[in-house]
C-alpha cells in the first residue's frame, strides 16, 4: 500500500536525487532498493539485467549499499574496526585492510584515519565512515538516507563534495532528501515522490524551489518568514546566569551549561542555534524542571519558577514540544486521547478534581484530531501507528490547546511534511501575535532565520553569539556555531565566502583537539 | 464511526485469544506429558472436572483464590508501573505476623479490632515493601534484587521473633502467636457444607478500588505512564521517583492483605504452619489475568481449582506433581502468547491506519468520518 506505480531510473556516474515530503514512501521505496523488503510487482533493473534482491546481502553483492539516516557504528571500536566488522573475508582485519581503507579514502578524498576511536569522531567524520563501509563492501551503487539532517551548512558542503568525488569515479548515488535547496545543487537529476508514488522526473537547471516544492505537495511552498514584530517589552521568560553541571561516564564534572542569560518577551521569538550536543538539550530540560542547575534563576511571567516541579511549570503556562517525540511526547502504545491528557492531566478538561474526566479528553481529542489536521481513522488507535508527522500535529495541537505563555519548542517540524510544516509555522506565528514567548531551537537555520525575532548561537553551553535574522545568512550563523565567531554577527556583504571557508577549517581543527583533551 | 468500533472489537478479540490460546497450548502440552507417563489425559481432566465442580470443592476453590487474588492485585500495582515486586511473599508474611502480634495482645470489640489489624498489616507490608522503593530511587538497586533479598531477611526476622519466650506460645509441636480474641474472627458466609470466608467482600472490593484508582484517577494516569514510558512521565510533570517509591507502598499494602483471609477467618494465628509462597503465586496470576481486576479474579479462581483438583488426581493413580506442571506451563504459555499476540495487534493496528489513510488519500476527500 505503501508505494504504488514507481517508475525510477538512475543513470550511472550522477546524483540522483529522491525528494518527497514525509510518509511520501520514500523509505519504503529505498528499502525495496536495499533489499530489506520485498515488491508486491513490478522490476528492479540493474545494469541491463533484471534483479531480485531478497535481503541487505543481496543488495551488498549486487554492489548496492545503503547510508542510514541512523547512523550503525559501535563506539567503542575504531574505525578500522567497524569497517571490517561483518566484511572480514573480504580483507582481513589488519593491515591489508588498513591499507585498502586509506585507498578507498584517499581515492574519494573522505580524510578517514583508520586507527581513531568512533566515539571521538563528530557527525560528519561518522558519516564519512558510514559511506567508507559502504564503498569497503564494494557498492557501486549508493544510497544515501537524508545524510544532511545532522549536519550544519558546511559540513553539507564537504558532504556534497565527497559525492561529486563519487560521481567522478563513476559511482551512483542516490540521495534522499526533502530540503529543496541541497537537492538543486548537488543532484543531477531529481524524481519527486507524492502519496507513494513517483510524479515528476525533472533536471535541476529547468526547476526552482517552487516548483519543485509543488509537485512535492501540490500546494505552494510555504515560508517560515515572520516580518511584522509582535515583540513587546514585558519579559516573559527570563534566564540569569544559569550553570548545570554534569558528571560524565569518566566522572569528570564538567559545566554543560554556564553563565546562559536571556529574556524572552511576550510576543518574541527567540531562536537558538547551535550544533546538536552543545546544552540545547539540556537547557530546555533545566527549563522545564527536569534537570536541576546548579546556579541561576529562571523566572516566568514575573513569577520564580527555578524551583517548582516540572508539573508546577507546566500547569504555570510552559508548553514543550521535545526534540524526541517519542522519549518525551508521547505515550506510543497508548491511544491519542490518552496521548492527549499526559502533560496535562490536572488541567481541564482532562480531569475534574483528583479524577480524569475521560469522555472529555476524548471530544477534545477529537477536536483536535479536526483542527489540527492529524491524518488518522479515529482517536482510538495508539500514536505508535501515526506517522511522524501526524504524531508531532498531534503533540502541537495539545501542547497549543491550554493557553501557553511560553512555548518552548525544540525542532518543531523535523520529520514532518512541508505541508504540516506550514501549519505548524502558522501555528507559531498566530500564538506569537497573541502574546506567546517562544524558545525556538532548530537545526534547520532556514527555519530558525525566518521564525525568530531575535538569534542566539550556543557553543558548548555558552550563548556565545547574537545576530539579526532579518540580515544573517545560514552561512554566517553556521560559522558562529562551530565557534569561529562570537558577539554581534554582522551580515558582510561581500568576502563572506572565503569567512566561511577558514570557520570550516578552524572547527574540525578544534574538534579534534578537544575530543582527545 | 465505525472504524472505531471494529478497533474495540478487534481489541476485545485480541484481548480474550491470549488467554485462550495460552491455556490451550498449555492442555495441549500437558496431555502429552501426561501421555508420556503412560496415563491417559481425558481421565484426568474429567476427574478434575468432576470433583472440581463438587460444592465443598467450589467453596475450597473460592477460598483459596481469594488470598490469590489479592496476592495477584500487589503484584499488579508494580507491574502497570513496570516494576516487579517479587517481594509480596515476604511483604504478605511480615505484615500478617505483626498482625497476629498486634491482634492477640488486643482484646477490642470486632468493629475497632479487626480494621486495626488490617491497617497494621497494610502498614507493615508498605513499610517493608518501601524499603525497596527507596533502595531503588536513592541508590539505584534494582527492586527486584532487593524485594527477593527482603523476602529472605523477612522469614529470618520471622522465624527469629516466632519463637516461645518471644513473641510466640508453644502448643504441641506448633509454634504461633497467641490466638485471637473472638471479636477479631471475620464473618463469613454460610456456605454448605463449609462457609465462605467473609473476606472475599474485601478482596471484591479491592479489586474495584485497584480498577478506579488507576483508570479514573490523576495519580492512576500518572502511574500507568511511568509504566509506559519513564521519560515521557518526567517531561509530562510526573516526580518518577516519588512514584516508585508510592507505587511500592501501594503495593506492598496490598500485599499486607494478603494474609488477612487465613488470619482472620481460619487460622487466628500466625505460626509456623502459616501459608506461604502466595506470593509468588501472584506474579503468576497477575501475568495471567494481563493485571486486568476481572482477569485477575478469573485467574485466581483457576488456579484454586487446579490446587484443588490436584489432589483427587493422586487417588486415581495420576502423579500429584501434574497440577504443578500444568501451572508452570501455563505461565509460560501466558507470557509468550501474550507478546505474541500484542505484537500482532500493533502491527495490525499500524497496517490497517495505512490502508485507511491510503484510501482517504485516494477518495481525495478530507471527510473524515470517524
Amino acid at each position: 500500500m505503501a508505494n504504488h506505480d514507481i517508475h525510477l531510473s538512475v543513470r550511472r556516474g550522477t546524483v540522483h536525487a529522491l525528494c518527497g515530503e514525509n510518509g511520501a514512501g520514500k523509505s519504503t521505496l529505498m528499502k525495496i532498493l536495499y533489499g530489506m523488503q520485498k515488491p508486491d510487482e513490478g522490476t528492479i533493473t540493474l545494469d541491463g539485467e533484471q534483479v531480485s534482491l531478497h535481503s541487505p546481502a543481496d543488495a551488498i553483492a549486487r554492489g548496492i549499499g545503503m547510508v542510514h539516516q541512523h547512523f550503525m557504528l559501535a563506539d567503542y571500536l575504531t574505525v578500522l574496526e567497524n569497517v571490517v566488522l561483518g566484511a572480514e573475508k573480504l580483507h582481513g582485519i589488519g593491515d591489508k585492510a588498513r591499507a585498502k581503507i586509506k585507498e578507498i579514502s584517499d581515492a574519494y578524498g573522505l580524510g578517514v584515519r583508520p586507527d581513531v576511536l568512533v566515539e571521538d569522531l563528530g557527525v560528519a567524520d561518522r558519516q564519512r565512515v558510514e559511506i567508507l563501509k559502504v564503498l569497503y563492501r564494494g557498492a557501486r551503487t549508493l544510497i544515501l538516507d537524508e545524510p544532511t539532517a545532522v549536519l550544519v551548512p558546511q559540513e553539507v558542503d564537504a558532504l556534497f563534495d565527497n559525492l561529486r568525488e563519487l560521481k567522478a569515479e563513476g559511482l551512483t548515488v542516490i540521495f534522499i532528501s526533502h530540503k529543496l535547496g541541497e537537492v538543486l545543487s548537488v543532484a543531477d537529476d531529481i524524481t519527486v515522490i507524492r502519496r507513494g508514488t513517483t510524479v515528476a522526473s525533472v533536471a535541476p537547471s529547468e526547476t526552482t524551489p517552487k516548483q519543485l516544492a509543488e509537485l512535492m505537495v501540490g500546494s505552494e511552498l510555504p515560508s517560515p518568514e515572520t516580518r511584522e514584530s509582535t515583540v513587546t517589552d514585558t519579559p516573559m521568560l527570563n534566564v540569569e546566569g544559569l550553570r548545570l553541571s554534569a558528571t560524565d561516564p569518566d566522572g569528570v564534572v564538567r559545566a554543560v551549561l554556564d553563565g546562559i542569560t536571556f529574556t524572552i518577551h511576550k510576543g518574541e521569538v527567540l531562536g537558538l542555534a547551535g550544533v546538536e550536543g552543545n546544552g540545547q538539550a539540556e537547557l530546555v530540560e533545566a527549563i522545564m524542571g527536569m534537570r536541576t542547575p546548579s546556579e541561576g534563576v529562571v523566572t516566568l511571567d514575573g513569577a520564580d519558577i527555578t524551583q517548582a516541579p516540572t508539573r508546577k511549570r507546566r500547569e504555570g503556562g510552559i508548553g514543550y514540544i521535545p526534540e524526541d517525540r517519542h522519549r518525551h511526547g508521547l505515550l506510543l502504545e497508548a491511544p491519542l486521547w490518552e496521548n492527549r491528557i499526559l502533560g496535562h492531566v490536572t488541567e481541564k478538561p482532562n480531569s475534574k478534581g483528583g479524577l480524569l474526566d475521560n469522555k472529555a479528553a476524548r471530544v477534545d481529542t477529537e477536536r483536535i484530531v479536526r483542527e489540527y489536521d492529524v491524518r488518522t481513522p479515529g482517536i482510538e488507535v495508539t500514536a505508535a501507528s501515526l506517522s511522524g508527522g501526524n504524531q508531532q500535529k498531534l503533540i502541537v495541537g495539545r501542547e497549543m490547546s491550554h493557553q501557553p505563555k511560553l512555548l518552548i519548542a525544540a525542532h518543531p517540524t523535523r520529520g514532518v511534511d512541508v505541508g504540516a510544516q506550514a501549519q505548524i509555522w502558522d501555528q507559531i506565528r498566530e500564538a506569537r501575535h497573541e502574546g506567546l514567548a517562544v524558545l525556538l531551537i532548530s537545526a534547520d537555520l532556514d527555519e530558525l532565520i525566518g521564525l525568530s525575532d531575535t538569534l542566539r548561537v550556543m557553543f558548548r553551553g555558552r550563548l556565545v553569539a547574537d545576530a539579526d535574522p532579518a540580515t544573517i545568512t545560514p552561512e554566517e550563523l553556521g560559522s558562529a556555531m562551530t565557534g569561529a565567531a562570537t558577539g554581534h554577527l554582522e551580515h558582510v556583504e561581500d568576502g563572506g565566502d572565503a569567512a566561511t571557508d577558514t570557520a570550516a577549517d578552524s572547527n574540525d581543527t578544534e574538534r579534534e583537539g578537544g575530543d582527545s583533551a | 464511526m465505525s472504524l472505531t468500533k471494529k478497533f474495540d472489537k478487534d481489541k476485545l478479540i485480541l484481548g480474550f485469544a491470549a488467554p485462550a490460546l495460552a491455556i490451550l497450548a498449555a492442555l495441549v502440552i500437558t496431555s502429552l506429558i501426561i501421555l508420556a507417563t503412560g496415563s491417559d489425559p481425558f481421565h484426568a481432566y474429567e476427574v478434575m472436572v468432576d470433583f472440581g465442580s463438587k460444592s465443598d470443592s467450589q467453596v475450597w476453590i473460592v477460598n483459596k483464590a481469594t488470598p490469590y487474588y489479592l496476592s495477584a492485585l500487589a503484584v499488579a500495582i508494580g507491574f502497570r508501573m513496570n516494576l516487579f515486586n517479587i517481594g509480596v511473599d515476604g511483604q504478605y508474611r511480615i505484615a500478617a505476623f505483626f498482625a497476629a502480634v498486634v491482634g492477640g495482645a488486643l482484646t477490642l470489640p470486632g468493629i475497632i479490632q479487626i480494621p486495626v489489624m488490617i491497617l497494621v498489616a497494610m502498614i507493615v507490608g508498605a513499610m517493608w515493601a518501601g524499603i525497596a522503593g527507596l533502595l531503588k530511587t536513592t541508590r539505584g538497586v534494582s527492586e527486584v534484587i532487593s524485594t527477593i533479598m527482603l523476602n529472605a531477611i523477612g522469614a529470618s526476622l520471622i522465624g527469629y521473633l516466632l519463637q516461645d519466650g518471644r513473641l510466640a506460645e508453644k502448643e504441641g509441636n506448633l509454634i504461633h502467636t497467641p490466638y485471637l480474641p473472638d471479636s477479631a474472627h471475620f464473618f463469613e458466609i454460610p456456605t454448605v457444607p463449609k462457609p465462605i470466608y467473609g473476606f472475599v467482600v474485601i478482596a471484591a472490593l479491592a479489586g474495584a478500588v485497584y480498577w478506579f484508582g488507576l483508570n479514573r484517577t490523576r495519580f492512576g494516569f500518572d502511574l500507568r505512564t511511568v509504566g509506559r514510558s519513564e521519560s515521557a512521565a518526567q517531561a509530562s510533570g510526573v516526580n518518577v521517583k516519588r512514584m516508585v517509591i508510592t507505587s511500592m507502598v501501594l503495593s506492598g499494602a496490598m500485599a499486607g492483605l494478603v494474609g488477612m483471609p487465613t488470619l482472620l477467618g481460619v487460622s487466628y494465628n500466625y505460626g509456623t504452619d502459616f501459608p506461604t509462597g502466595i506470593g509468588f503465586t501472584g506474579i503468576a496470576i497477575a501475568l495471567l489475568g494481563r493485571n486486568h481486576p476481572i482477569g485477575m479474579a478469573l485467574g485466581a479462581l483457576l488456579w484454586g481449582f487446579l490446587d484443588r483438583t490436584g489432589t483427587q488426581l493422586e487417588f486415581e493413580g495420576y502423579a500429584q506433581e501434574i497440577v504443578g506442571v500444568i501451572q508452570g506451563v501455563i505461565v509460560l504459555c501466558v507470557v509468550i502468547a501474550y507478546e505474541v499476540v500484542r505484537r500482532y495487534g500493533l502491527k495490525m493496528q499500524q497496517r490497517k491506519v495505512g490502508e485507511e489513510l491510503a484510501a482517504q488519500a485516494k477518495s481525495d476527500k478530507a471527510e473524515v468520518s470517524a
